[in-house]
């Protein structure tokens, strides 16, 4: 096995931030962000890309962090769900809705949820309960059972939802 | 009186309870700043891992550690010849580090802590085990027969001894009775809870030889002794142990006992003398980590004419996997609907748990429950069409009443099984969807659970301390142990509504074992109900102390005091009253002042179960009812749920929105083990052990499930409620497989429903037919 290891140095946003690091090539974005940043907001569930409780968006997409290598961030803007809140500390309205709402159970699925779904959201600003169910595939929760986190993203999208809260 | 939910009277003159309140830690959890044993980092903390045995089944002829140690960066080395022994498992039958032989593919055969978690997994690769291959055994029923494999040789059998056998009534006088009988066999798979964050811990040593254990657990109470006891093992018998409890990433009852994993990372900690944290990756999560224990069930039932239930007499075989944990006491919960769902007198009951060289089953959500109701509810369907009798008005002649004695003694305070069976029968449109035969069905099924806690140990007690500050804040030290199902903002409410503070004034701490009194942990779907109830105990007791006090302030007589709006009212005198912040000021600062501290240690009101597994165990039981539609392609025989509608009595929805998601959560791990998962294993070896091949309910995949609550308002419940963690997956697998009779007339017996049972079950019909 080839275990030459080579370090890299990358610049990059972080969470309206730039950032550089010297970071080994064989690291991951969620291993660079937990361990090098200190962000424990992303979660490893897998490690194989298919739980999402690793999701963050690079350039405006959602992706699971745990497949993408560190070094592949130089020169673009990663934003995770510490970058979500406001200066003092207001909630985004989709964190907000996911409170509200009840999406939360034992929340560590729930990062990874935000992320992708505001990446949905970017994408497109009133998605249907089809498309939201569709968009939202590739994270899995245990606990919820899904209604509540659709209803959350529901009421944080432009039309926003029955309880009135909305956008 | 039992209704269906909505605002009572009596509910809105509550402040808190009843409300839609948000879970509390619901802020740091969208935030990312909640800390999961993942995000535990000590000072110079070393990094654990496990070497797996290799076989089902064999003989450790040497192990060689050389290499691993040699290792640079390798801080301990350690393998059950090198440390003293432990077990662990509540018949202790589960040596933690393996030595002499191996009994499963997952077996802890050597551990390693190193500086970085890549080094620790170099070294276990460095370590060389010879082992000499045994035969083995993975069907229950064969390593019953004489001549089997043993799989523990000190034990003399495979078959465990566990007083699993409960007689009501005279069965043979039942079955001479009975104008109809039904006799099947179902089966039920080896499933996970696939919990999101994995399991793990970290283990630190003090300079005294004092431990620490951080652990996403459910039971920190029974962990301690069990970690306490180990400290004998290592020589440390006067040392303390601390558990302090981090968030827990899911649990489901996967936590509910210790694993030799969390003694290997103390043991590793203690040689290393360094913080060690040991968390398992996914593919460890699947393999490693018990889960629900498969079951075979030989059921017989039998009916008057008029549609009265006379006998139900059940045979099980569970295969226990290697090693004992939670999943062999199972049987014990069983029994609960085998006695008691429904009205019938006479009930015979055996069930053998069996060793093999599977992987091991411990506590999930339900706790042997699905795989009882599964075999009673589906053959209730068949049992009234045989007799003639629509399944839902079959339902309700046998239904369980308020007030009555089961014959396994559990005395049934409230209970809304007939509201249940009303509301799922009329949002269903039962009478006009069933028996088309169309392709489309409906289906349902009723469900017991314990609802007021589970006198499974001598104690089944939960200690509160209840603090309140200058300011009128609360500190609420509960032992209960929230999983994300909500007990925190329960707890809050709770003393909230007693102590007339708003929900935002009560912080709960429950996560360390030093500060808190002792509970039996989070099982039984018993947080609301005995954590609850201490919770409201011990406010009560507050309460006391405050309007003691504010009568010689107000001079007013304490019996026309009430609080209210974080203040002190008279209900005589509109000008006396005060703000509860400054009575307690007031309280503190001055000659002989003192401060309000409470504790309450709540036990309810329940027995063990007896010799003859007889005794109410619960102060309350908890009813429900599911009801599905589904479309059936009978090409592919593909399933879709059209409407899935869950009407449990929850006693009193304290926090309806919590409420909703355990309905809808327990739904979908229900719709799960009813469709789709399983674990295969093939001689032992776990083959799907990964999210592609084991699947789990996604969001396209899921329904919306239309919950219905139930208010019957218990007698002992904290302001009325029953427990409700567990119930909402118990009804949905034969629900479905009643729902797939009626669209399609073929009976699925085993789980998960797939669509090759049914496309198989189809032909098979066909060719009978033809
Ligand atoms: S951890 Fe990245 S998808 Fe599961
Ligand atoms: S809230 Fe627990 S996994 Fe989603």
């Amino acid at each position: 096995m080839d275990e030459r290891v080579m370090a890299m140095k990358i610049s990059f946003n972080l969470n309206g931030e730039d950032v550089s690091i010297n970071i080994d090539d064989h690291i991951t974005l969620l291993e660079m962000l937990r361990d090098s940043f200190e962000l424990y907001g992303a979660k490893e569930g897998c490690g194989y890309g298919e739980c999402g409780s690793c999701t963050v968006i690079v350039d405006d997409m959602a992706i699971n962090s745990c497949l993408m290598l560190a070094v592949s961030v130089n020169g673009r803007t990663v934003v995770t769900v510490e970058g979500l809140a406001g200066p003092r500390g207001e909630l985004d309205p989709l964190q907000q809705a996911f409170v509200d709402r009840g999406a939360v159970q034992c929340g560590f699925c729930t990062p990874g949820m935000i992320m992708s779904a505001k990446a949905l959201l970017k994408e497109k600003s009133n998605p249907g309960e089809e498309e939201i169910r569709k968009g939202m595939a590739g994270n899995l929760c245990r606990c919820t059972g899904y209604s509540k986190i659709v209803e959350a993203i529901k009421c944080a999208s432009e039309g926003g939802c029955s309880c009135g809260k909305g956008f | 009186m039992a209704k269906v939910f909505e605002p009572t009277i009596k509910a809105m003159e509550f402040i808190n309870i009843g409300k839609r309140v948000p879970k509390l830690d619901a802020w740091d959890k969208v935030q990312g700043k909640t800390m999961y044993i993942h995000d535990v980092k000590l000072p110079r903390m070393l990094h654990g891992k496990i070497l797996w045995s290799k076989y089902p089944h064999a003989r450790i002829v040497s192990i060689d550690t050389s290499k691993a140690e040699q290792l640079p960066g390798v801080r301990a080395v350690i393998t059950g010849y090198n440390t003293p022994e432990i077990r662990c498992g509540f018949i202790k039958d589960n040596p933690v580090l393996k030595k002499d032989k191996v009994r499963q593919y997952r077996d802890e055969v050597a551990a390693v802590a190193a500086d970085t978690l890549e080094i620790a997994e170099k070294a276990v690769k460095l370590i060389d085990v010879a082992y000499e291959e045994l035969p083995a055994v993975f069907d229950p029923e064969e390593a019953m027969q004489e001549g089997a494999p043993l799989i523990h040789e000190d034990k003399g059998s495979n078959v465990l001894k566990l007083p699993w056998k409960m007689i009501c009534g005279d069965v043979e006088e039942g079955r001479k009775q009975a104008d109809y009988i039904v006799e099947e066999t179902f089966r039920l798979p080896f499933v996970t809870h696939c919990c999101l964050g994995t399991s793990g811990c970290v283990a630190q040593f003090d300079a005294k030889g004092n431990l620490t254990v951080y652990s996403p657990t459910q039971i920190r109470f029974l962990a301690h002794k069990d970690f306490q006891e180990a400290m004998k093992a290592l020589g440390l018998k006067d040392k303390t142990v601390k558990v302090i409890q981090t968030a827990i990433g899911g649990g489901f009852g996967s936590k509910l006992d210790t694993y030799p994993f969390e003694f290997i990372t103390i043991m590793l900690a203690y040689y290393s003398g360094r913080a060690v944290k040991l968390v398992y990756t996914r593919e460890e999560e699947f393999f490693a980590s018990p889960g629900r224990q498969p079951v075979r069930a030989k059921i017989s039932q039998g009916c008057t004419r008029e549609g009265k239930l006379t006998f139900r007499d059940i045979e099980m075989i569970l295969d226990n996997g290697a090693y004992t944990s939670w999943g062999a006491t199972t049987p014990s919960v069983m029994m609960m609907p085998i006695s008691s769902l429904y009205q019938v007198p006479n009930i015979r009951y055996v069930a053998k748990c069996v060793h093999t060289n599977n992987i091991y089953s411990t506590a999930m959500r339900g706790y042997g429950n699905p795989q009882a109701t599964f075999a009673i509810e589906s053959q209730i369907d068949t049992l009234a069409e045989k007799a003639g009798f629509d399944p839902w008005q079959f339902r309700m002649i046998n239904r369980n009443r308020p007030g009555e004695v089961t014959p396994q003694k559990f005395e049934i305070t409230s209970c809304g099984m007939k509201e249940c069976l009303e509301a799922v029968k009329e949002k269903l449109q039962w009478d006009e969807k069933r028996g088309k035969s169309n392709g489309r069905g409906v289906g349902i099924a009723s469900l017991i659970h314990v609802g007021g806690g589970a006198r499974i140990y001598k104690s089944d007690g939960c200690g509160t301390i209840l603090k309140l500050d200058d300011f009128g804040k609360a500190s609420l030290l509960s032992s209960a142990s929230d999983m994300g199902q909500g007990s925190d903002t329960i707890l809050a409410m709770i003393v909230a509504e007693e102590l007339g503070l708003n929900v935002e004034d009560v912080t709960v701490i429950m996560k360390d074992t030093d500060l808190e009194i002792w509970d039996a942990g989070a099982h039984a779907s018993r947080s609301t109900f005995v954590a609850g109830n201490s919770a409201l105990y011990a406010a009560r007791k507050a309460k006391e102390e405050i309007l003691e006090f504010a009568a010689t302030m107000l001079k007013e007589p304490k019996e026309n005091l009430y609080l209210r709006d974080r203040k002190v009212f008279s209900c005589n005198n509109p000008e006396a009253t005060m703000d509860i912040d400054k009575l307690l000021r007031a309280a503190h600062f001055r000659t002989n002042g003192r401060q309000i501290v409470v504790s309450e240690f709540y036990d309810p009101p329940t027995v063990m179960l007896d010799r003859e597994m007889k005794g109410n165990f619960s102060a309350a039981y908890t009813y429900g009812v599911h009801g599905v539609e589904v479309e059936v392609d009978q090409e592919t025989g593909q399933i879709k749920i059209l409407k899935y509608i869950i009407a449990m009595d929850v006693g009193r929805a304290l926090n309806p929105m919590a409420v909703e998601g355990q309905l809808e959560g327990g739904g979908a791990m229900g719709l799960g083990y009813s469709l789709m998962e399983e674990l295969h294993l093939e001689k032992g070896k776990l083959l799907n052990g990964n999210f592609l091949d084991y699947k789990i309910l996604t969001f396209p995949d899921m329904p919306n499930i239309d919950s219905v609550i139930v208010e019957t308002i218990d007698e002992k419940g904290p302001f009325g409620a029953k427990g409700i963690g567990e119930p909402p997956l118990v009804g949905s697998a034969p629900a479905i497989a009643n729902a797939v009779w009626d669209a399609v007339g073929v009976r699925i017996r085993s789980l998960p429903i797939t669509p090759e049972k049914i496309v198989a079950a189809l032909e098979e019909k066909q060719r009978s037919n033809s």
